[in-house]
């Protein structure tokens, strides 16, 4: 095998951990924005989440600048064609993540009711819809975008912004933001007690619940939909064009690979487990546990549809013979060399500080601190 | 094809996002080194009123930091929402800094950022110390390779063009990464931030003082403030010097339209102290000028020259000419990649592909150019010299003013007579926006400079943008500016919220016991 394509490959599944890293650490802290206002009913008791997430929301959210960095040096013709394709929901992820840092820094600067209650909102939107918006997108990766490429590959999108607002789009939508509040919620309970902690749990179950329900329903889905077939290429590790392919579309061609490789059932498996233990241990009141499988779930879910839609990453569903792909749209080879090394050194060290940070961070927020301390958000 | 008003919309967008950004992210640079050197001297002093200015400080540097992010989240995407065709095309070198960044300098600064503020009494001195260092070295780090890709396009080195796959390929990391002009670049921008920082903390400080408010803070402040700001700006005149010798080699059309020079000269060259330009008549309609400056100034020597934009036009029109045959061989390689011929035909005439990529934007069909449209294309290589004039004029003037302004600071607060001198202090509260000024005005140069290229050179402006409709655009920078127009609201009622409360009275501030006991919650004072 070429060692291009091997590199190529490594980067998909680079690809995957960077989605896993943003809808772990960047979904947890948007789960606690999004059930802000149910949680804390009083100001007191938001500023007591809020805290809990408080030193580190900042890093988190670099999940999320370098899934876009990240996938503009590896990928840069999906960071083109899907950035600029999706053009209104980029717009509204953007305008609702700014809101973010601000509605962290800002609202605890003013003791005014109005201004907080303001915030409380802003924090539910930039929880809620970027992680819909999120999910929303793989579920439209599914159905593919209509675009295509001129020759000397300018991409032109053709769709409609309410176009990707489909049943089946919503559905993966809701999956990633039930994922998230699932994630937001035990981190509440780690880090909060008495009626927090209670109103988290609640939600939590409830969430996780509602996952394996649309899980299971958008596997169901998938299995009748129509999927894309690479029918002819130049192949792994040749430097091409998507101007140089036949595809074609076939009912229920998403399982393919899973009928091709029985092993690979054990992603939705995995999936699966995560959620249902989490809900179990959520309500054993096993914050810490819950955490753990929730991980587990987030990376059951999105290998299962990295699995089924490989090696597809941007079906056209305008022109399918020029869908992206893992072999047409990667970055060249020392390009990947160069950002392979630099991932191999900074991710662990990344990893290691991070952990520092919550490690010197450990214990519960207690309401008597946030509030006798002039320190806290 | 591309509609010319959606490209300009999409430029006006880039530049509006940009421009705002570039409002926050000089001061977090340069606030953040302070923020270290503050701490530095309490942990190596113990004095308490080091921490309290480490604090005070810090809180304003959060509410600006906060303001850096939110707007830094747009620029990370914007380049594939609104310049599709600009990321496909450098994507393979330019997508890598900007990866790297975010791996090697965001991770960093945002993960301390969260322990600076809440780990004060979780932390042992020296703990917290190494955190603020952390903070301000990721904020350098991540000037540092944002830089690099910004000098791609400035000075675009160790890529190639591919014609397997239509863009352009990295050929030499080191080459990209060492560029002289990303050198240049880094330090005059990241020290401009320190110049901010310095200019931002005098200045409040100095209205501290005129009001007799936290005086001893003020003062102490005020000595660090301006003792490193005085050799920030030497260190930014300096490198802005060694960057117009470096940038003027690799874009001579922007060291023209800086000049005025519309017409080459022989040596010695004289300087454009003031001019009037036109652009449609190509001269300058009235002019102040300095004997022998100019050729001393960018080629330091008496006998050096650079061409002037009547030369450099001459100049576009035979690679327009030169470039024309690659765009056609390219088009044959898009449906046929094993075509030898048309390789053979684009390989002779590759260096000029984006000057060919130049009169495409008046003949689709690059073969059917008339001598018309060709001289079109290449009058389009000139950029606005009036903006760019002035907007070089203005920075440097302001460069001066400041470097005029740090030595007396530095002469009143040596001699511990600065809270005296009220006319002076009076002056140092109005300078504080001139650096913010200076910063948006070099950015105007640098890439008012660049056109009508994104990358210098090898990719047109009007091939970059994504294709969007008018609406889109006219939606999304309507959107921007209302959404940043109520977000400079709030920061600035905070800010000067926050400079009038002035740091906690001297009662409040706990004493350090060197270990770490205290709250969970332990940040900067919310007031």
């Amino acid at each position: 095998m070429e060692m291009y394509a091997v590199f190529q490959m490594v980067w998909w599944l680079l690809l995957g951990v960077l989605l896993i890293g943003l809808a772990v650490m960047v979904g947890m802290d948007m789960g606690v924005g999004t059930i802000l206002r149910y949680v804390g009913r009083t100001d007191l008791e938001r500023r007591v989440a809020l805290n809990i997430i408080g030193p580190h929301w900042e890093g988190n959210q670099v999940w999320f600048v370098l899934g876009g960095g990240a996938v503009f040096a590896a990928f840069p013709l999906i960071y083109a064609t899907a950035f600029s394709g999706f053009y209104v929901v980029m717009l509204l992820l953007l305008w609702s993540m700014i809101l973010r840092p601000l509605g962290f820094e800002y609202r605890g600067k003013l003791a005014s009711a109005r201004w907080r209650g303001m915030w409380d909102w802003a924090l539910l939107v930039s929880g809620l819809v970027p992680m819909v918006i999120f999910g929303a997108a793989f579920g439209n990766l599914f159905l593919g975008a209509p675009f295509h490429f001129s020759w000397n590959l300018t991409s032109t999108y053709t769709g409609s912004f309410l176009a990707l607002l489909n049943p089946f789009a919503i559905l993966c939508g809701l999956l990633s933001a039930s994922l998230s509040v699932f994630m937001g919620a035990v981190t509440l309970m780690n880090g909060a007690e008495g009626v927090i902690h209670a109103r988290s749990r609640r939600l939590a179950r409830l969430s996780a619940l509602l996952a394996i329900v649309l899980f299971a329903g958008g596997g169901w889905w998938v299995h009748g939909m129509d999927g894309y077939v690479l029918a002819q290429s130049p192949g792994a590790g040749v430097a091409q064009t998507p101007l140089q392919q036949a595809v074609t579309l076939t009912g229920g061609a998403w399982l393919a690979n899973f009928h091709a490789h029985m092993l690979l059932w054990l992603l939705p498996a995995l999936g699966f487990v995560g959620m249902v233990v989490g809900l179990l241990a959520a309500g054993a009141r096993r914050s810490h546990v819950a955490w753990w499988f929730g991980v587990l779930a987030w990376i059951g879910v999105i290998a299962t549809a990295g699995a089924a839609l490989f090696p597809f990453l941007l079906p056209s569903s305008s022109v399918p013979a020029q869908s992206l792909t893992v072999w047409n749209s990667t970055s060249s080879e020392l390009t990947l060399t160069w950002m392979l090394g630099f991932t191999v050194v900074f991710v662990p060290l990344i990893v290691w500080y991070t952990s520092w940070a919550f490690y010197v961070m450990r214990g519960k927020v207690k309401a008597e601190q946030v509030e006798t301390s002039e320190h806290s958000y | 094809m591309h509609d010319i008003t959606v490209v300009d919309l999409s430029r006006w967008q880039f530049a509006a996002t940009a421009l705002y950004h570039f409002l926050f992210v000089p001061l977090t640079l340069g606030l953040s080194v302070m923020l270290a050197a503050m701490e530095t001297v309490y942990v190596t002093t113990g004095k308490p009123i080091y921490r309290e200015m480490t604090q005070f400080w810090g809180k304003l540097f959060l509410i600006n930091f906060a303001l850096g992010v939110a707007t830094g989240l747009t620029m990370e995407f914007q380049f594939g929402t609104n310049w599709s065709f600009y990321s496909s095309f450098v994507g393979d070198i330019f997508g890598a800094p900007l990866a790297i960044e975010g791996l090697m300098a965001f991770f960093l600064e945002a993960t301390f950022v969260g322990m600076m503020v809440f780990g004060w009494d979780r932390l042992k001195r020296g703990q917290h110390l190494a955190v603020t260092y952390m903070v301000a070295l990721g904020s350098n780090l991540s000037a540092l390779w944002i830089l690099i890709a910004n000098s791609f396009m400035q000075n675009p080195e160790g890529a190639h063009f591919n014609p397997l796959t239509m863009r352009m390929e990295l050929a030499s990391f080191s080459e990209l990464i060492f560029s002289p002009d990303a050198q240049a670049k880094f330090v005059h921008t990241s020290i401009a931030g320190y110049v901010t920082g310095a200019i931002f903390v005098a200045g409040i400080s100095a209205w501290y003082m005129l009001k007799r408010r936290h005086v001893e803070l003020a003062r102490r402040s005020f000595r660090m403030a301006v003792l490193f700001g005085v050799l920030s700006t030497a260190g930014v005149i300096t490198l802005g010097d060694a960057l117009g010798f470096v940038g003027g080699q690799a874009q001579p059309t922007k060291l023209a339209a800086m000049e005025g020079l519309w017409k080459s000269e022989s040596a010695p060259m004289p300087f454009n102290l003031v001019a009037f330009p036109s652009q449609e008549q190509q001269v300058n309609r009235a002019q102040v000028q300095v004997p022998y400056a100019l050729s001393l100034l960018v080629t330091h020597s008496l006998d050096g020259t650079v061409p002037g934009l009547d030369q450099l036009e001459q100049q576009a029109v035979a690679r327009i000419r030169n470039g024309i045959p690659a765009v056609e061989a390219l088009r044959t390689l898009s449906s046929k990649p094993g075509d030898s011929a048309a390789l053979a035909q684009f390989r002779a005439h590759e260096k000029d592909l984006g000057y060919g990529f130049l009169v495409q934007r008046y003949a689709e069909d690059v073969g059917t150019a008339t001598d018309a449209q060709i001289s079109q294309a290449a009058r389009d290589t000139i950029p606005q010299v009036s903006s760019i004039f002035w907007s070089f004029r203005l920075m440097v003037a302001m460069g001066l003013a400041m470097l005029a302004f740090f030595v007396l600071a530095v002469i009143f607060s040596l001699r511990n007579d600065i809270q005296h001198q009220r006319w002076f202090l009076k002056i140092a509260v109005w300078t504080i926006p001139l650096p913010f000024l200076a910063c948006e005005f070099g950015w105007l140069v640098a890439e008012l400079g660049r056109q009508p290229w994104t990358v210098y050179g090898i990719l047109p402006t009007w091939m970059s943008a994504s294709t969007h409709s008018v609406g889109y655009m006219i939606f999304s920078l309507a959107g921007f500016v209302g959404l940043y127009t109520l977000f400079i609201i709030a920061e600035m009622y905070l800010m000067l919220r926050a400079i009038r409360q002035g740091p906690p009275p001297d009662d409040a501030d706990p004493v350090f016991d060197g270990r770490t006991d205290g709250g969970r919650l332990a940040g900067y004072a919310e007031g």
